[in-house]
């Protein structure tokens, strides 16, 4: 087997490598906020605690897995193999490198979009499934927050759309080597887009639908075990694969300087964006859920719609 | 509006900037097993029970800092010797309910009990937190060096009559005042 665009080995060596990585996102957060917070952090286990996500995986593997009684058995069962899935599906199409990568689609940007929308009925299953006003509570704020911030994220790419002419995200990359990185013409689709992201997988400072003080956990109040550790590993995927679309729709993906390989670009990048993402969360205070809906609404749509109609402007005085 | 919004994203940006300068501040974190803290000399740690100067139990089982305890974890036994010297019989704590309120030093007459800096009491089985006497007592005076309750107190013992303790008058006696 070799390993290229699509074969077994290389679709088999990023499953595993991406998987990984989240996990060890747990290390890393933990680590990173303590620092941001002046503590250690988990320096316990193994060298720089590195370890711990070892504990932590023995740990949450072996907590009872309980399905509460009163819950539809269905659909909360399958509502946390959802999110893995649609955010494994992603990452299919995300080119890590040139010859790296599962598949190169030319709907690849579409594609994303789509399976990010998908991401919506796990947290609504989870929710409705779980019979708990909590949860219940948490899945409606999930539903409204993800699908009214979908639209602002799909706005915000179009303009990289429309300066690269494709969808497919390998194509935008190869864009970026003769255009430069857009994140300069597309500054505020960046902005936009991040925005969204952090909406998108409900990361802190937008976490409301899980948040803690608020409504006990949110839409995964009643899981417990491997099916919440699924819920926690799929937010870490949508972290990671928030960060390597930024990495590849505004920052050049693994374009970079040739003394180093260009897959170590590309990770060092969305590492870049993976430690902002956690810095937010360090640093931002949560919104009120309506302040969010209003902040999304009344001011990313306007200004993301405008950012594509004077992007078009210029695309079109220019040809 | 628009200054509304530049107040916005500086507040946000400076936030983002502060928190992420903490970087490379020095962690404030004490890695407590590898780096004992500074316990401080009146810190209300482990309770112990202390000798007079001569090497005998100050505890003369009065009861009150087990009156005093607010969650009853003291309990004791008065006795006697030939000597005419009380000692508790038993001296009993149960330290999984003790809340190291320090109360029972204050209400001691003798300051027999006393609250150590020490902190490390964990234990696997909970009936190990019952502390008895002879865990309790330890061979030296504890805080305080010099005080020795049965030479300043009235009471009788053998070797020391009525009146003959420190800062004590003589016994009057009040018949010989009769006329
Ligand atoms: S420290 Fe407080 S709770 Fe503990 S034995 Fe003394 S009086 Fe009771
Ligand atoms: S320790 Fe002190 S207060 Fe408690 S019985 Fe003994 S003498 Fe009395």
């Amino acid at each position: 087997m070799t390993f290229e665009v699509g074969s077994g080995l290389s679709i088999g060596v990023i499953l595993a490598t991406v998987i990984l990585i989240a996990a060890m996102l747990i290390w890393v957060e933990r680590r990173l906020l303590s620092f941001w917070q002046e503590r250690l952090g988990p320096n316990r286990v193994g060298p720089f605690g590195l370890l711990q996500v070892v504990a932590d995986m023995i740990k949450i593997f072996t907590k009872e897995d309980w399905v509460p009684p009163f819950a539809d058995k269905f659909s909360f069962v399958l509502a946390p193999a959802i999110i893995m899935t649609v955010i494994l599906m992603s990452f299919s199409v995300v080119p890590f490198a040139p010859g790296v990568g599962v598949v190169d689609s030319n709907i690849g940007v579409l594609f994303v979009l789509a399976m990010a929308s998908l991401g919506a009925y796990s947290v609504m299953l989870a929710g409705l499934s779980s019979d708990n006003k909590y949860a219940l509570l948490g899945a409606l704020r999930a539903a409204a927050q993800m699908i009214s911030y979908e639209v602002f994220m799909g706005i915000s790419i179009l303009g990289v759309v429309a300066l690269s002419g494709t969808f497919d995200l390998r194509e935008i990359v190869l864009a970026q080597e003769e255009n430069g990185w857009y994140v300069i013409p597309q500054f505020i689709g960046f902005v936009i887009f991040l925005i969204a992201g952090v909406a998108e997988s409900h990361r802190l400072p937008f976490d409301i639908p899980e948040a803690e003080q608020e409504i006990c956990a949110g839409y995964h109040t009643e899981y417990s075990g491997m099916k919440f550790g699924m819920f926690f590993v799929g937010e870490y995927l949508g972290l990671v694969l928030i960060s390597s679309l930024i990495t590849v729709l505004f920052f050049g993906g693994w374009l970079g300087p040739g003394f180093l390989p260009p897959i170590f670009w590309f990770a060092l990048k969305s590492f870049m964006f993976i430690a902002f993402f956690i810095l937010l969360r360090a640093a931002i205070p949560r919104p009120r859920y309506d302040q969010l809906m209003t902040y999304g609404w009344l001011f990313l749509l306007p200004v993301s719609l405008l950012n594509l109609l004077i992007t078009g402007v210029i695309i079109l005085s220019t040809s | 509006m628009l200054t509304l919004i530049k107040d916005t994203l500086t507040s946000q940006v400076v936030t983002l900037w502060r928190v992420f300068s903490h970087l490379w501040v020095k962690a404030d974190t004490v890695e407590y097993p590898d780096v004992q803290p500074y316990m401080f000399p009146r810190w209300r740690g482990r309770i112990i029970l202390s000798r007079d100067p001569d090497g005998e139990e100050r505890c003369v089982a009065c009861n009150l800092c087990a009156v005093a305890c607010p969650v009853d974890c003291i309990a004791l036994q008065k006795t006697e010797d030939e000597e005419g010297r009380w000692y508790p019989e038993f001296f009993r704590i149960n330290f999984s309910r003790c809340i190291m309120c320090g109360f029972c030093e204050e209400a001691c007459p003798t300051n027999a009990i006393q609250l150590t800096p020490d902190f490390e009491m964990a234990e696997y089985k909970r009936q190990d937190m019952v502390w008895e006497k002879e865990d309790l007592l330890i061979d030296g005076t504890g805080k305080y060096h010099d005080y020795n309750f049965y030479s300043v107190a009235g009471k009788k013992i053998a070797g020391k009559d009525k009146g003959e303790a420190l800062n004590e008058a003589v016994p009057v006696n009040v018949r010989s005042l009769l006329p």
